[in-house]
Order: structure tokens, then C-alpha cells, then sequence
């Protein structure tokens, strides 16, 4: 099949390559690009687990084509620390221990970075319907929770200090 | 998880789009939110040669008033639909209904006119359209039509939108104020297709229910206006003689599918507790 060009924006970094169409932007995000971090969980888009931001919104990464992201904004969880400082929602998650294997937390994560920009003072049950798109095998979801409220905090206290 | 090999185009307007469809025949998919072709192309149960993105189409967005109705873009998300203000003063139902579909992931893709036009008995839209009594604009090569919601499904995946029309829009008329509504939808969790779900929209006078609309979703091949549900409530007070009659009629006219979320018995009895709950809820609203 026919390759098509696309270039994008990927974590503030220019890139342009063929893609098939069939290709699936989590396969393009770990084969092509080596960014690992989002990942596989299920074929049926429940798990969440392969969670990015494209162009300010969380998507699941396994039912988008790459090709349908010419000229988009990807960010995927490489792309949240700066310049080696965790991003609060990392930093919430390792403070409260939200997380075990890690398999599902880049998703978390990417999920969270966004939830807490459309909602930043949450209340718990928000929490949870506003990360109900991700799956968890190994917390709970208790820390999780916990893990958001607290980067919503950090940010917050950053803002007022700002 | 891998689909097959296809073709794909992003045409940048309806006409464009509708030359590709007539060009291209049987052989394409309109391609909108993707949360319900991809999946079923990632099973191999889909297997288009060719996917028309309508996604950069502009003339497919956006939500306004327009003679008298609001006219929904097909290609409005459901993240849109629940953070319109024009739709929570308008049309409450549409805003918070378009909560209780899939997750905020999915919300972000999937599409009003996507959720319609694939036809699944499972989705919570054309049951809310049919109670919204709400009509669908499509677009073919010959011009626009228009098709009333409660005509427009056939069958499971069946629609009355020919191979070679878009779905454009939906149109609504806003809510006189005053009118009750509610969406009541039984699943296993967040995400779920409904068990059973109904769909109800309600105006009552002097303490008796003067117009409603109720709609079913999954337990019948398609979903379901259930009017004889209707007549049973309407001149009447909604108490315990009126539900029953309401229940009794919307389980006579159930047809659901045995599957993982219950048997026929079950379903049917659940879309008549769903109905009554709804009517309750929608009564409570009612000025």
C-alpha cells in the first residue's frame, strides 16, 4: 500500500516520515520513533494504557492512525519531565506509590498531565471518572487517586508561587 | 490488534468527500472518530479497501441554532457535546447523556454522527434522538435529505443512509422551558454498552403528563421509540397505576439479544425499569 508523508510535532520535535495508513499511532509511536513508554494492553481500546496528548487532548494511541496526525502536537510520557525535573503527575505517583509494574502508568500518567489541565482542583470522585479510560491490574486505583491529588496540588502551589 | 492494508484519503470538504464515495463505491468507509470502524477493522470483521477521513472537514463541526432548532454537526465529539453551553441550556439531555458514553479518551474521537450512523442497538444515541425526536440531515451527490431519528434505523448496523451520502448533521429543537428529561443507563461499569437504557422527554400541566418520548436502547435490534408506552402516560399523573402500564408496555415491545450482559428475560425487565426510572427523574424536572 501507497506510504503516505507525515510530519508532526513529537515531545517539541519535528518529525516527518512514510507511514502506511494501517499503521496504528501507538506501532508508529514505539517501532518508528523507539518512544516505548506508551504500551499495548488490549486490541479492543479499553486499557488506556497506550494514552497520549494529541494536539491538548487524551487519546488512545492504539485506535488513531499515525497518518491521521499530519501537522498534529503529540506529547507521550518522554516528553513530560523538563530537562531531567519530574513533572508533578510523576512526581505524584512515585510520592504516593501509584504504581507496581508500571505497565499501565505512562497512560496514567499522559492522562492525568490533561485531566488536571481541564479540571485542576478535583474532587476524588472526579478523579476516578476522569481517569475512568485507564485500566490498572496491580494499585487498586487508591493511589492513583491519591497520586493526582497530589500533583494537583503541586500545581496549584506552583501557580500561586508564579 | 493489526488491520488489513487500506487506501486513505482526507478530502478537505463534503463535496470533495462525496466524490470520493461516488468514485470509490462499496469498497470505502467514511472514516469519523474511528473509535468503532478501527476496532472492528483491528478484528478483521471490517475489511475496507479505501477510508475517507472526514475529520478536516470544518463544515461538519460545530454546534448553533439555526431556524428555530440546533443544528449538531455530525462531526461534533462527544467531549463537545457535554461542554457546549448551548446544548445545557437548550438540550440538557444531549450534555448529559454524552457522559455516560465509553471514557473521556473515547469521548475525544468518538462522534455525534459516528455513534448514529454505525447503527449498533448499543449506542446511547439514536435512542436519545428518537426521544429528542430529533431528524438527520444526509448529503448525497443528488442534494440534502432529510430523515426523522425514529426512521432512520433498519437493523443491527443498518441505517436508512445510502453508500453514497454523508451524514451532515443533526437537528433538534431546543427544549420549551419547563420539560423534563432523563437518560437512565444499566451497565456492568464505566465504559459499558448499556444493559438496557431509556431515554425520556417529558412536559407536564396542572400535575399530568401532556407530551413525552421515550426511547430504548439495546434490547431490541435497534433502538426503539416505545409509543405505546407513551399513550399509556399521557393525560395521566405519573404514580404507580401509570408506571405499571408503562413498564407492561415497554416490556411487550423489547426484543433484546441474549449475550455476556443478560438473557432476554432480564434485559426486558430491565428496560422497563430503566423507562420508570427515567419517567420519575424526568417528572422531578418538569415545571
Amino acid at each position: 500500500m501507497i506510504k503516505k508523508i507525515v510530519s508532526m510535532t513529537l515531545n517539541g520535535r519535528k518529525v516527518e516520515e512514510a507511514v502506511e495508513p494501517r499503521t496504528l499511532l501507538v506501532h508508529f509511536l514505539r517501532e518508528k520513533m523507539s518512544l516505548t513508554g506508551a504500551h499495548i494492553g488490549c486490541e479492543t481500546s479499553h486499557c488506556g494504557a497506550c494514552t497520549v496528548d494529541i494536539d491538548g487532548q487524551s487519546v488512545k494511541s492504539c485506535t488513531h492512525l499515525a497518518v491521521q496526525c499530519d501537522g498534529s502536537e503529540i506529547k507521550t510520557v518522554e516528553g513530560l519531565a523538563n530537562a531531567g525535573v519530574l513533572h508533578a503527575v510523576q512526581e505524584g505517583f512515585y510520592k504516593e506509590h501509584g504504581l507496581q509494574c508500571g505497565f499501565c502508568t505512562p497512560g496514567m500518567l499522559m492522562r492525568a498531565y490533561r485531566f488536571l489541565q481541564d479540571n485542576p482542583d478535583p474532587t476524588e470522585e472526579e478523579v476516578r471518572v476522569g481517569m475512568s479510560g485507564n485500566l490498572c491490574r496491580c494499585t487498586g486505583y487508591q493511589n492513583i487517586v491519591k497520586a493526582v491529588l497530589h500533583a494537583a496540588r503541586v500545581l496549584q502551589q506552583d501557580k500561586v508561587a508564579a | 490488534m493489526i488491520p488489513p492494508s487500506f487506501a486513505y484519503h482526507a478530502p478537505r470538504s463534503i463535496g470533495e468527500a462525496l466524490s470520493l464515495l461516488t468514485e470509490l463505491g462499496d469498497d470505502a468507509k467514511l472514516l469519523a472518530g474511528g473509535h468503532s470502524l478501527l476496532p472492528m477493522m483491528k478484528l478483521r470483521f471490517a475489511q475496507p479497501g479505501v477510508l475517507i477521513d472526514i475529520n478536516r472537514i470544518p463544515e461538519l463541526r460545530g454546534i448553533r441554532e439555526e431556524g428555530g432548532k440546533i443544528r449538531i454537526g455530525a462531526m461534533t465529539t462527544e467531549s463537545e457535546l457535554i461542554a457546549s453551553p448551548l446544548l445545557q441550556e437548550h438540550l440538557p439531555l444531549l450534555a448529559e447523556a454524552a457522559r455516560m458514553i465509553a471514557d473521556p479518551q473515547v469521548r475525544n474521537r468518538g462522534t455525534i454522527g459516528g455513534d448514529i450512523a454505525h447503527g449498533d442497538p448499543g449506542n446511547d444515541h439514536p435512542a436519545i434522538a428518537m426521544a429528542l425526536d430529533a431528524s438527520f440531515v444526509l448529503q448525497g451527490p443528488a442534494g440534502e435529505r432529510q430523515v426523522p431519528a425514529v426512521d432512520f434505523f433498519h437493523g443491527t448496523y443498518m441505517t436508512a443512509l445510502a453508500e453514497n451520502e454523508i451524514l451532515t448533521a443533526i437537528l433538534v429543537t431546543p427544549f420549551a422551558s419547563g420539560t423534563g428529561y432523563a437518560y437512565q443507563k444499566l451497565k456492568r461499569k464505566t465504559g459499558d454498552w448499556a444493559t438496557a437504557g431509556a431515554a425520556v422527554v417529558m412536559r407536564m400541566a396542572g400535575g399530568v403528563v401532556t407530551q413525552v418520548s421515550i426511547g430504548l436502547t439495546n434490547v431490541a435490534p435497534t433502538a426503539l421509540r416505545a409509543r405505546d408506552a407513551e399513550k399509556a402516560l399521557i393525560g395521566q399523573p405519573v404514580n404507580d397505576a401509570s408506571l405499571a402500564a408503562v413498564v407492561q408496555a415497554v416490556r411487550a415491545v423489547c426484543d433484546p439479544a441474549e449475550d455476556l450482559r443478560g438473557d432476554v428475560e432480564y434485559k426486558t425487565a430491565m428496560a422497563g425499569e430503566m423507562a420508570k426510572r427515567a419517567i420519575l427523574a424526568a417528572a422531578a424536572r418538569c415545571r
